[in-house]
């Protein structure tokens, strides 16, 4: 399979930076970018990409069953993803994450009808200090409330 | 190798070279610390955290199958705290363990069941509801149990380390966590089987054994593999007379745990629906089943007939009977019936290879060498699929000691995954193209030279004067096809060269010359199935065939007379690399025979005395009589490999180099025994096509 050229050229640039006989270690950051190109991790990809690396099949399965952000399901066209973890439960993350259900109409690793949103509950983001917190695709979001969930998902919709 | 360290574990002193794990130097001096991930030879895990010792100085538990031990260290590998440590361990492996012991493949002989026995977490202070997950089937061979999984990586290991393939990997994470195949749902793989022995639970068990005995019901015979000629040890688990199973956990024999799918399931032939029961003589145009005594009387009487008349006999051996049979079969020809046509399916020029030696020692390879030298160079052979051992014991060479190893080869083999320098070329040159490699060679400290059957006649010298020039000490293994197939050379199943390759009275006819004889009065084939590719010439050949099945050849008999299979006698096999081991009788296949017994009893009945038909009075004799044979007793006896040389000095007559060639056989097949075997044919890799894991 291909991949498109802006891809590539970041593939051909990433595998610069191990030194030679270690490529393997551009194993999951290819991963995650095809991932954002194709939008799961099908079949193809994972052969793709077994053959770049010269990484055996079950490697990568190792990989993909470790790691969630890498998914076998194809996502939403935004991934909205809320801790539920220590600090954000004591600070609402729990609500909120009801919230997020409530809203898009969807549960834990669900995708919308119309395949604009997903929705996974998650652990630790890293940012305890700003509970609750959230991340869409690449974007984080910190002390999150309903109202400020809401906002953030209808300037979402409008862009389309 | 550094200056030993001497530490202290439990109050005994230890001395140790430097580098030894904890565990190992325990190991030493008896103390054993218990680990489920730890394997020896393998790569470190420490995921299982069941060999946590407790060291002076060290503020915490240490896992001793990671720790080197230290000049002065002193270690305690039974104190309360590791006691307490190893409890909560296990509490913790058990916390999702289905505890199914009472019907679990693996209790008895469970290192979970013996751990818990010892460290007793007799009570649990989980509560939640244990997480399920229904068992899968892997392939014909393997089913994975995740519930029972303690996660301790070992098959992982051997799978990817030992035998190369790495068709196991571990996916998800927490309590989800579980082995994962090659292929999703299912496995592409060698199907050795290694990954279910070494499971330390029952999370992995064998498609041919599972549910079917308890260990303590079943009798083990330690005997040698009947397939191939690499002679691996395997130990069969009889139950009412039925082999249930076949391992080699006691690591002995000169493959230590090493099977392939040939050793560990290829033993079901054996109950083959299609074995032969009753002999079968042809009356009326059919083969009709009779009494041995018929059919013995029947042969003898026309064995008789046609030695008085000075009639033609010719005489086929096998590569998988013992070498008291193969013995005994040329006694039978050449004294009791007066014949020289006496042959075998060869499958690789020993004899040239011996003669080419003449008068040097030390020049054949044992198997261990291959795991020792520093180099080796593999010449015409595709040896993972035909020679799996051999090809284990170069990995492991690879792995542990960095050995280079070259290969010579027409098509791609998969030892070029690890390989020095791997060559093709043109069937027919490979001679050649390796003399090409005489630089790169010479580099090292010593070699192995390993040929197939594409080096034989004269090649087979060349090749010697090439390894002698090099300038290393160099040794040698000539590629030969089946268990006994170097047996069968060495007991003098050949029309010019008798026991120990002395020149035979007369040259008789070769194997392929008698099929093509069209005069042959007798034809009698012994283990062997030469009509599936050749036609006989002779219309009127009064044909006796023993053999475990109706062959092609037996459909064409006129008396058939049904033989037990090696995994039913005692006796002795050689290997590839000329060692000598013992076969020991695990099942019984009612109205079958031994060959030995066929032959003795033949001789009874023709009036001739070619001494008492026993294996263990044969191989006397050949302990008198063969040079090399005369090997430690107590060696043999006691399951290990004696190496011997059948001769050292020149070899009169080596024979038509042109009737050499190997039958092919790769992972999946095993020429006769192979096409009965249902596991070997149930598996997706079969028939045996190169697959590339």
């Amino acid at each position: 399979m291909t991949f498109s050229p802006e891809l590539e050229a970041k593939f051909a640039k990433m595998i610069q930076n191990y030194p030679a006989g270690r490529q393997k270690g551009a194993l999951i950051p290819m991963l995650l970018f095809a991932q954002d190109e194709v939008g799961s991790m099908t079949p193809e990809l994972l052969e793709e990409v077994s053959k770049r690396l010269k990484v055996k099949r079950v490697e990568i399965e190792e990989v993909i069953g470790y790691y969630t952000m890498l998914t076998r399901e194809p996502r939403g066209q935004h991934h909205v993803q809320i801790c539920t973890n220590v600090s954000c439960m004591l600070t609402g993350g729990e609500e909120l994450y009801q919230h997020a259900c409530k809203k898009l109409g969807i549960g834990n690793k669900q995708k919308t009808a119309d395949g604009q949103f997903s929705l996974e509950e998650v652990e630790c983001l890293g940012a305890c200090s700003w509970a609750p917190a959230m991340l869409i695709d690449y974007d984080f979001h910190f002390n999150v409330t309903p109202e400020k969930l809401d906002g953030l998902i209808e300037s979402l919709k409008k862009t389309q | 190798m550094a200056d030993p360290i001497t530490l202290t574990i439990d109050g005994r002193q230890v001395k140790v070279p430097a580098g030894t794990l904890v565990i190992e130097a325990a190991k030493t001096v008896g103390i054993e610390v218990p680990a489920f991930c730890y394997y020896e030879g393998f790569s470190l895990q420490a995921a299982c955290r069941m060999c946590l010792v407790e060291v002076e100085k060290m503020p915490k538990l240490q896992p001793g199958c990671t720790l080197p031990a230290a000049e002065g260290m002193v270690v305690y590998t039974e104190s309360p705290k590791v006691v307490e440590a190893r409890k909560g361990t296990l509490e913790f492996l058990l916390s999702n363990h289905p505890l199914d012991c009472p019907v679990c493949d693996k209790g008895g002989e469970c290192e979970l069941q013996d751990m818990t026995f010892r460290y007793g977490a007799g009570e649990s202070r989980f509560v939640e509801i244990k997480h399920h997950v229904d068992e899968k089937q892997w392939s014909p061979a393997v089913y994975y149990d995740a519930a029972r999984c303690i996660l301790c990586y070992r098959c992982i290991r051997v799978c990817d380390e030992g035998i190369g393939v790495g068709a196991l990997g571990l996916t998800y994470r927490g309590v989800a966590a579980e082995i994962t195949p090659s292929h999703g749902d299912h496995l592409e793989c060698d199907e050795c089987g290694w990954c279910i022995d070494v499971c330390p639970v029952g999370a992995l068990t064998s498609g041919t054994y599972r549910y079917k005995s308890r260990p303590w019901e079943m009798n083990y015979a330690g005997t040698i593999c009947t397939h191939c000629s690499d002679g691996c040890k395997t130990t069969l688990s009889v139950r009412n007379g039925e082999v249930i199973r076949a391992n080699n956990r006691d690591r002995s024999g000169v493959n230590g745990e090493f099977l392939c799918v040939k050793g560990r399931f290829g033993f079901d032939f054996v109950h083959s629906e299609e074995r032969l029961q009753s002999p079968l003589l042809r009356k009326d145009g059919n083969l009709e089943p009779v009494s041995w005594s018929e059919a013995l009387a029947a042969v003898a009487a026309r064995f008789g007939e046609v030695k008085a008349r000075n009639g033609k006999f010719g005489i086929i051996g096998s590569t998988h009977t013992s070498n008291e049979e193969n013995y005994y079969l040329q006694k039978f020809a050449r004294q009791g019936l007066g014949t020289a046509n006496i042959d075998h399916h060869r499958s690789g020029d020993v004899p040239a290879l011996l003669d080419a030696l003449s008068g040097k020692t030390g020049k054949l390879a044992t198997s261990a060498d291959l795991y020792n030298a520093k180099a080796a160079l593999v010449i015409g052979s595709d040896l993972a699929q035909q020679h799996p051992f051999l090809a284990f014991q170069l990995r492991a060479n690879f792995r542990h000691h960095q050995a280079a190893v070259y290969t010579v080869t027409s098509g791609v083999v998969r030892e070029e995954q690890y390989a020095a320098k791997s060559l093709h070329c043109e069937a027919g040159q490979e001679l050649g193209t390796a003399q090409s490699l005489a630089e790169d060679l010479k580099k090292h400290g010593d070699l192995v030279i390993l040929f197939g059957d594409a080096i034989r006649g004269q090649a087979v010298r060349q090749l010697v004067e090439f390894g002698e020039s090099l300038g290393i000490p160099v040794k040698y293994v000539c590629l030969v096809d089946y268990a006994n197939s170097r047996g069968a050379m060495d007991m003098g199943l050949l029309p010019n060269l008798g026991p120990g390759y002395h020149a035979a009275p007369a040259v008789g006819l070769s194997r392929d010359e008698m099929l093509a004889a069209a005069d042959l009065d007798v034809l009698w084939v012994v283990g062997s199935n030469p009509f599936k590719t050749t036609a006989p010439a002779g219309t009127s050949t009064f044909t006796v065939v023993q053999d475990l099945f109706l062959t092609e050849t037996a459909q064409r008999a006129d008396v058939v007379l049904p033989a037990a299979s090696a995994y039913e006698k005692n006796g002795t096999v050689t290997n590839v690399c000329g060692e000598v081991q013992r076969l020991k009788q695990g099942p019984k296949v009612m109205g079958t025979k031994s060959d030995l017994e066929i032959f003795g009893l033949l001789a009874k009945e023709l009036g001739l005395n070619l001494g008492i038909w026993t294996s263990d009075k044969v191989f006397e004799e050949i302990r008198r009589t063969v040079q090399g044979y005369n090997v430690p007793l107590p060696v043999i006896a006691t399951g290990g490999a004696a190496q011997t040389a059948a001769v050292n000095g020149g070899v009169p007559q080596t024979g038509k180099p042109e009737y050499i060639r190997s039958a092919g056989d790769t992972l999946f097949t095993s020429g006769t025994l192979g096409r009965y075997s249902k596991m070997l044919n149930r598996v997706m890799e079969a028939p045996g096509q190169l697959y590339k894991p």
